[in-house]
């Protein structure tokens, strides 16, 4: 379908789909396989100007919205759903300075995420604190001109490879949620160390991390925001984030539904090809139907944003929900209409069916997506009843 | 340093066919692509100004379509891009091809020329070995590696059928280069808006003061008389049977015919 | 000569659209028209429904053509060996020399007395050899120079070297200062029993078409001949011939070879030279498929080849390529594994004596050029083949 983008989100689009085809697909068996973190194709990422989509043109960006950001998200997640997570976590660890950064951080930090640089990394769950991150135990104790931070998070995309980390600290337990304070702190920082990396059902061309803080010192004005806005923080980041999940799920259930479709229509039962017998037409029907409604919701939301909406948790929320959903359910029947050879790792639709899992659990489980999208209903129903 | 780079526009050739009933082509849905050996060499030449420093040039002498490759180079980074055409280049075999690009050379000035090894479509390898003659400068073909250069003097390693050979040239140079020497760079997305306003500038026949009559079909010396498809014929024998009775049927044939 | 179209006639039906290789017809305004990317093949003359494409003759085209005789061979050294294409070119030369009446003569730059005497022996009547030290090895400036000198001097009517890096690098020279045409990598050559020009036939499109070229004008007439396609000459070591020594005074070079270096991998791979070729395409799946063909290589006692689709992928280096764009190989036994047979690897092997053929694919068309084919999975039927090789060998 067309949905009439400008022609620089057509030439985004078509130059990530090229790097896509290029230099992903040849080489994502070999990166599930071995879970070897895509150095390469990071940097081709880079010299394409594809780190700095989203980054304001003062820092060395391009100054592009959320739409463009799915965009190039979804035609990565085509081919690797491990690479494209990097990328999208990569604007995840942005987002907080980004929104709420000042402008020494942005200056200092924006033009070396524009250029792909650095890579850049969130830390906010923990082992006690994932859905309920109201149960943060990292703390950061302010300690003359600098904090101290103590504690360790957990699953940490881009953990290790990040030169960036934007996190969530308990700075004043006794406040509740606003006793939270965001904080960015450099690799190498004394007192900061990395876990081992995660063995993980998908993505495993991403590298998950433990980030550890020992004693840790970062400057005072290292917090983002004011003190206590941690949560704040995290939230309107994830508001905006979440579109970009939606899209890794648009992007990898296409990529199915297309080996899919391809598979149908070579693989012979019966006599004819199997994409002639109705049961798999309508498998197939059911899929492309799916995808293109996730895909106008995605990009609707991603206008939405990119307009200057303020409240937009209910919107993201039901983006990530419903595409995350429909690219666990396509790329199951991808499998499914492959039949045997969709389960076998000659083919890609078995890595993605294993990959688009996670869509569904991070960033906000999907159950806590509901609950979110169930929360803003009845604030809105509370509201149109007054 | 001024760098100028050749580059012509193909069809993608693995596309093409001849239908040998009507001995003609068939050629729907083909593409059209910058030929991929002379990516190599606009990489090279990228490569070369990034050590140096320069601007290089990308050159094209075709019809006006030829535009999308030269924009298409813009897009990777090469800071200007030429397009030579002219209704008078028509029927231009390799001599006369490669006398006007050497007119364009001539005219824009050149330290380092870069050339594919050879173009896709024609596969002949002779356009750039005739404009280094034109212009009465040095060229070295199938370049693999370049070791070093700096004004007025270049090293690099040519690829020889059983090895290469490590070979010197002074300044100007033409080189001809071979997939090994690097990997072409994506576009990037600044160069691909660059592209889109990117004025491409135009030289005609006049502009470099070529002589018509070592242009298109009058200067070449060669014509195409015909073309027609390749045979391919032999009789076959398909051998049939488990793995085990396959091999053992074909080593008992292969031993029969002495071929062990 | 020029393609017209008559516009009254033409319908702007676009038939002739598909017929050009060059895509060099567009429809403007209802009518066809040809643009200068028109290479004169004529295909299009034939296709159109109403006649309405044709050919100008001009002036130009009547022009006197020039005079030469005899035709000769560049005669290749490395190392002071000669190369085996040195002989075909020399069994080319004399069949091409008794249509035409005349002579065959031999040019050898480098190289020994010797090496001039056995090209007489392979067929040379004459051989133009010049010894000087700056021969030794391939240079561009001094050979082009020098042959350009001597065909100056002596008017050859046609002027034939290999296909190889050299005779492809420094050939277009020569051909560009002498103001001549040339021909690369022709597969077959012939004479025009009316007109008496050379008819050089060669692939073009990665082999997908074969074209006819003329040089009917200038002379001499160059081309370059793919290796392992001729027969060679027959080789006669009674024969009596002339060597005329060659001084190299005039001869200037910019460029210097400061060193030359072989490389060889594991298993040799002069692949023109094999007797066994074990090739693989992209059903090899990668760099241990490959594997594969190299023990099957080592068992048979061959080399190991590869497809375009191969090299691309980086599974192997280029120096194993068979095709268009590699090498032409011409070896007793050559084994296809998982090769689909685009036309731009079956110009290069399908000279081979024996052809066997694995691929899954039963419609592959490497099938129609294999002597034997076999539909199977390669990574099953490989090591087998192999095992049973070492048996019957071991045996």
């Amino acid at each position: 379908m067309d949905y009439l983008l400008t022609e620089e989100q057509i030439m985004i689009r078509d130059l990530a789909r090229q790097i896509a085809e290029e230099k992903i697909v040849p080489v994502r068996a070999e990166l599930d396989e071995t879970g070897t973190f895509p150095h390469d194709i990071m940097k081709t990422l880079a010299q394409s100007d594809l780190f700095g989509l989203f980054i304001p043109e003062e820092y060395g960006g391009l100054g592009k919205g959320c739409l463009e950001l799915a965009i190039a998200v979804e035609e990565l997640s085509r081919a690797c759903l491990g690479v494209s997570t990097t990328y999208a976590a990569n604007a995840l660890g942005t987002y907080p300075l980004l929104l709420f950064g000042s402008d020494e951080q942005k200056k200092r930090y924006l033009p070396d995420i524009a250029a792909g640089k650095k890579l850049v990394a969130f830390g906010l769950t923990e082992a006690n604190a994932g859905s309920d991150a109201g149960g943060i135990q990292t703390t950061a104790r302010l300690e003359g001109n600098e904090y101290v931070i103590n504690g360790t998070k957990q699953w940490i995309t881009n953990g290790g490879e990040a030169g960036i980390y934007t996190i969530i600290g308990i700075t004043d337990r006794s406040k509740g949620p606003r006793g939270a304070s965001a904080f960015v702190v450099e690799k190498g920082t004394p007192g900061f160390s990395f876990g081992k990396k995660e063995n993980k059902m998908g993505i495993r061309a991403s590298a998950t991390t433990e980030l550890i803080f020992d004693n840790c010192r970062v400057p005072k004005e290292n917090i983002i925001g004011k003190e206590g806005m941690g949560f704040v923080v995290a939230m309107k980041t994830l508001d905006n984030s979440r579109t970009g999940v939606g899209s890794q799920g648009v992007g990898v259930a296409q990529g199915a539904f297309e080996e899919a479709v391809k598979f149908a229509r070579q693989r012979v039962q019966f006599g004819h090809p199997v994409i002639t017998f109705q049961a798999v037409q309508h498998m197939l029907a059911d899929m492309g139907t799916s995808i293109e409604a996730a895909r106008a919701l995605v990009y609707a939301v991603s206008r939405f944003i990119d307009a200057g909406a303020k409240d937009v948790s209910k919107e993201s929320a039901m983006a990530k929900v419903f595409a995350t959903d429909v690219a666990m359910r396509v790329t199951t029947d991808a499998v499914q209409v492959m039949g045997g050879s969709g389960y076998m790792k000659e083919y890609p639709v078995e890595k993605m069916m294993r990959d688009a899992k996670i869509l569904q659990i991070y960033e906000g489980t999907n159950q806590i997506q509901r609950n979110v999208i169930g929360q803003a209903l009845i604030k809105e129903a509370a509201k149109a009843n007054k | 340093m001024k760098i100028v780079v050749c580059v012509k526009q193909v069809p993608d050739t693995a596309e093409v066919r001849i239908n040998p009933e009507t001995n003609t082509l068939i050629r729907d849905g083909v593409e059209s692509i910058i030929n991929p050996y002379d990516m190599h060499a606009i990489e090279a030449g990228l490569q070369i100004r990034e050590k140096t420093g320069g601007k290089v040039t990308v050159l094209t002498m075709g019809p006006p379509q030829a535009e999308n490759a030269l924009r298409e180079a813009i897009s990777m980074g090469v800071d200007d891009a030429v397009l030579l055409t002219d209704r008078s280049f028509a029927g231009s075999d390799t001599w006369a091809t490669a006398y006007a690009l050497s007119k364009a050379i001539e005219h824009l000035g050149a330290d380092v020329i870069l050339c594919g090894k050879q173009a896709i479509d024609g596969d002949t390898a002779q356009v750039g070995p005739e404009i280094a003659e034109f212009l009465d400068i040095p060229h070295i073909a199938y370049i693999r590696k370049i070791e070093d250069v700096k004004e007025g003097r270049i090293v690099v390693q040519r690829l020889m059928d059983e090895g290469y050979d490590l070979m010197e040239s002074s300044l100007p140079v033409l080189l001809t280069v071979v997939r090994e020497l690097n990997v072409p760079r994506m576009p990037s997305l600044k160069g691909k808006m660059a592209a889109k306003k990117a004025g491409i500038k135009k030289l005609t026949a006049a502009d470099i003061g070529a002589e018509e009559s070592k242009l298109g079909l009058r200067g070449s010396p060669t014509q195409v008389r015909n073309i027609f498809a390749p045979e391919a014929k032999r009789d076959r024998k398909i051998i049939d049977g488990t793995n085990e009775e396959i091999i053992d049927a074909l080593v008992k044939e292969l031993t029969g015919l002495k071929c062990l | 000569m020029f393609i017209k179209v008559n516009k009254d006639k033409c319908t702007g039906c676009e038939t002739c659209l598909s017929s050009c290789p060059y895509d060099a017809i567009i429809v403007k305004d209802g009518k066809a028209d040809i643009t200068e990317l028109c290479q004169l093949c004529r295909s299009c003359l034939s296709v159109c429904p109403e006649g309405a494409i044709f050919e100008v003759e001009e002036e130009a085209d009547k022009k006197e053509k020039a005079q030469g005789s005899g035709v000769w061979v560049f005669a290749e050294q490395r190392d002071g060996e000669l190369a085996g294409v040195s002989f075909e070119l020399l069994g080319a030369g004399r069949r091409l020399a008794e249509k035409l009446g005349g002579e065959v003569s031999a040019v050898l730059f480098g190289g020994s007395a010797a090496g001039a005497e056995e090209l007489i022996r392979w067929g040379a009547d004459k051989v133009y050899h010049c010894d000087d030290g700056m021969f030794g090895a391939f240079n561009d400036e001094p050979y082009a120079g020098l042959l350009a000198e001597l065909i100056t001097q002596y008017r050859p009517e046609i002027v034939l070297a290999g296909a190889t890096p050299i005779g492809r690098s420094f050939f277009p020279r020569v051909a560009a200062r002498l103001k001549t045409g040339l021909t690369a990598d022709c597969t077959s050559l012939d004479i025009d029993g009316e007109t008496k020009n050379l008819l050089q036939v060669r692939p073009a499109f990665g082999g997908n078409i074969m074209a006819t070229i003329l040089c009917p004008h200038t002379r001499p007439q160059m081309a370059t001949v793919r290796p392992r396609v001729m027969k060679r000459g027959e080789y006669d070591a009674s024969r009596k011939g002339e060597v005329v020594k060659i001084r190299a005074d005039n001869v200037k070079s910019r460029t210097k070879v400061i060193e030359t270096i072989r490389e060889v991998s594991e298993m040799s791979v002069n692949l023109q030279e094999a007797n066994i070729i074990v090739s693989g395409g992209r059903g090899m799946g990668g760099e241990k498929g490959f594997q594969l063909l190299f023990d099957l290589a080592e068992a048979l006692g061959g080399c190991v080849g590869a497809s375009r689709a191969a090299v691309d992928e980086g599974w192997i280096p280029y120096r194993h390529q068979v095709g268009q764009t590699g090498k032409t190989v011409g070896p007793k036994l050559y084994i296809a594994c998982g090769i689909s047979g685009a036309v731009q690897h079956l110009v290069g092997m399908q000279s081979s004596d024996i052809i066997v053929a694995i691929n899954k694919n039963p419609d592959a068309p490497i099938f129609s050029v294999a002597t034997y084919g076999i539909v199977g999975d390669l990574f099953e039927i490989l090591p087998l083949l192999t095992k049973k090789i070492k048996e019957v060998k071991g045996a």
